[in-house]
């Protein structure tokens, strides 16, 4: 059944109550430290979102979404360490106005790579493009040849390993194993200000509804019905003359996207970017945001990845012993019993109850018709 | 730069480099025999395939250390005893998993990994509050130290030897359990048509599990193997799994000798590499090059012909 409104009933209900709870409660209820680890939270949501559409619709587990998310933080962190290091900022260094960890690593000048993101138009389309075309020739060279499932799994996460240890490796040229850091201004406004903090927190907001207002469009249009259909049978879809390797670059790319935003916004919230949020264990982190939440949900993406994030922080905070366990139990006890999440709960053993009660309710105002379409399209 | 090096020091660097490498190959095939057990004919993604090694090695260690306070004479012998006891531990513990877990997931093989990587961590977190954070080493016995000296200039160490006899012996005991035994028939008869393997008769449910615990106990004597020349620590395992992984999909999934083919260049290409470059660019390129035959070639080195 193909609803023709954007939302139906139930989902309009989770659009709001998430606009609600990240624009009015949260703001309100928590101090600034502990607003901006939520934004530090809600940057993985982005990544979720992305894998909620290559994973759960398209059925494509990629297990290197922390290369787009480092990608699109790296860009951002460049030019933002590009403005710090300005001449005046850097006067102590041997070769002033070139970032530090250059300095350190005896560069005397700024490799060619790093000269055009002195520009933020450049950096910003950047942001966008470097993981976009990445992603294209990743998913070209691989769904061409119809590698799929498992191995793209694995190939993936090679790159997320290849990456990790370039960076790391390359230290002179990008920071090594601490990253980027020491990030002050954006067009010089202060970004480790509180002001600046509430600021920001809603400028990634506003890009989060933005981000999930798209991934809506995509699940709901004809592309969106034919991811699905691949997923569940892909040869028939081909055989239905439809390019199959085409629909899953696109789902890729998009993902990847998706992820980079998200960084280039960890890059901003946190104040830096360095290869421990690039490897393959960041990477993994990410599907099981997207697990947690159900990897069918874009509203389960957001509210996985928030609470997740959640339980990691007190729980190591306060029993670091513990996390490991009760991370590993999340992951096999998710994949064995709630193969859909919290969405998946919340829809099975939930909504019903809810529906119900709103049934009971409206059939004694004589009104039933509205309660009919309320059932997820799944 | 090979200036200043005479051509008999060069001829023993480069062979001691190959040896170095051979020492690696064995390491990876070790490794992979097991992977490619579980991951090439069962079609599960073990992550938590590293963790089953550093349980073998914690086994070993654990035996090194009571032959030494209770049995001091047998000590030289003890390792045998202890890749066996790391065999039966990483063996049954694989057994448990499979049926607690693996036996829900054979329909899902994406979802298998996403659950081995919580038992990997589980494991991890396990390893780390039962023996600590710090990396262990075992005591060789005497006769497996030292080296030896085949020539004035290359030194050849025993303990490579050691294992790469191993290497080969597991080798032929796998191949031959595999392609040889009633049992390997078994095995291979599940993995291409369950359905029809329980209608003639063969109980799949128990060719799965022994199947899984014997790549996990594999798993535990590559551990067990691994002491020898590493000491092991907590989260030793994850720095092998993805090596493994490649190393077993370049192979061609479902091919033993593909798993020892592509063993033995990913070692060799690495440990050339190594002698002319940082050892972090050489694995780069390794790996880059891996990924780009994989790209161009998905099924891997040596592929099974198979009708579907």
């Amino acid at each position: 059944m193909i609803n023709s409104r954007f939302f139906n009933r139930s989902e309009l209900i989770g659009f709001v109550s998430l606009l609600l709870l990240l624009v009015v409660i949260l703001p309100l209820a928590l101090d600034v430290f502990r607003l901006n680890l939520v934004a530090k939270y809600l940057t993985y949501a982005f990544v979720a979102i992305g894998l909620v559409l290559c994973w759960g619709y398209g059925g494509i587990l990629s297990l290197g979404q922390g290369v787009f998310f480092g990608l699109g933080g790296y860009c951002m962190a460049m030019f933002l360490k590009l403005e710090a290091s300005s001449v005046e900022n850097t006067k102590i260094q041997s070769t002033p106005g070139i970032p530090d960890f250059m300095d350190w690593n005896q560069l005397t000048q700024l490799p060619f790579f790093w000269k055009p993101f002195a520009s933020f138009p450049f950096a910003l389309a950047a942001i966008i493009l470097v993981p976009a075309i990445f992603s294209f020739i990743i998913g070209a060279a691989m769904f061409k040849r119809r590698v799929g499932g498992v191995y793209f799994a694995i190939i993936t996460q090679a790159i997320a390993a290849i990456m990790t240890i370039l960076i790391v490796g390359q230290q002179g040229y990008t920071g090594g194993i601490n990253g980027i850091t020491d990030l002050r201004t954006l067009h010089g406004w202060d970004i480790r200000t509180d002001h600046a903090k509430y600021i920001l927190y809603f400028v990634e907001v506003f890009f989060l509804f933005a981000a999930i207002l798209v991934a809506q469009f995509i699940r709901l249009t004809k592309l969106g019905r034919i991811l699905v259909a691949m997923r569940e049978q892909e040869d028939r879809v081909r055989f239905s003359g439809y390019s199959v390797a085409n629909f899953k670059i696109f789902a890729f790319c998009a993902a990847a996207v998706f992820a980079a935003v998200g960084g280039a916004l960890f890059t901003l919230e946190v104040g830096f970017m360095s290869p421990s949020f690039v490897g393959i264990v960041p990477s993994i982190e990410m599907v099981i945001y997207t697990a947690v939440g159900g990897r069918l949900s874009i509203f389960g993406a957001v509210y996985g990845s928030l609470l997740v994030n959640f339980a990691k922080t007190s729980l190591s905070e306060t029993f670091p012993q513990l996390w490991l366990f009760g991370l590993g139990a999340l992951f096999i006890a998710v994949v064995l019993a709630f193969p859909n999440g919290l969405a998946g709960i919340w829809g099975d053993y939930v909504q019903p109850r809810i529906d119900k009660l709103l049934a009971s309710r409206t059939k004694k105002s004589g009104n039933g018709g509205l309660v009919a379409n309320g059932a997820p399209a799944e | 730069m090979f200036g200043d090096y005479s051509i008999g020091d060069l001829g023993a660097i480069f062979a001691m480099q190959g040896f170095a490498g051979l020492i690696l190959f064995s390491v990876y095939v070790l490794m992979a025999l097991g992977l490619a057990i579980i991951f090439g004919q069962m079609g599960v993604i073990n992550m938590a395939h590293g963790e089953f090694m550093i349980l073998g090695a914690y086994v070993t260690w654990m035996t090194s250390n009571a032959f030494q306070s209770f049995l001091p004479a047998l000590f030289p012998g003890y390792f045998f005893v202890a890749m066996a006891l790391a065999f039966v531990a990483s063996g049954s513990l694989g057994m448990l998993v499979e049926w607690a877990m693996i036996r829900r997931l054979y329909k899902r093989p994406l979802d298998t990994l996403l659950a081995t990587w919580g038992l990997s961590l589980i494991l991890q977190q396990a390893y780390r509050s039962v023996f600590g954070a710090r990396e262990v080493g075992v005591e060789l016995p005497d006769w497996m130290m030292g080296s030896w000296q085949a020539t004035d200039s290359i030194q050849i160490p025993i303990n490579g030897m050691f294992v790469m006899c191993l290497t080969i012996l597991i080798t032929i005991v796998v191949a031959y359990v595999l392609f040889l035994s009633r049992w390997g028939k078994q095995v291979r008869a599940v993995v291409q048509n369950r359905v029809m393997a329980g209608a003639v008769g063969i109980n799949t449910e128990k060719v799965d599990r022994y199947t899984f615990g014997l790549g996990c106990g594999i798993a535990g004597v590559a551990g067990s193997a691994f002491t020898m020349i590493g000491s092991t620590g907590p989260t030793a395992g994850q720095l092998y799994i993805v090596d493994t992984f490649l190393v077993v999909v370049f192979g061609g999934a479902a091919s033993l000798l593909g798993t020892i083919a592509s063993a033995f260049t990913i070692s060799q290409a690495q440990s050339t590499m190594e002698f002319f470059m940082s050892g972090s660019m050489a694995k780069v390129l390794t790996l880059l090059a891996i990924v780009a035959i994989l790209m161009m070639r998905p099924q891997g080195l040596f592929a099974l012909k198979v009708r579907k």
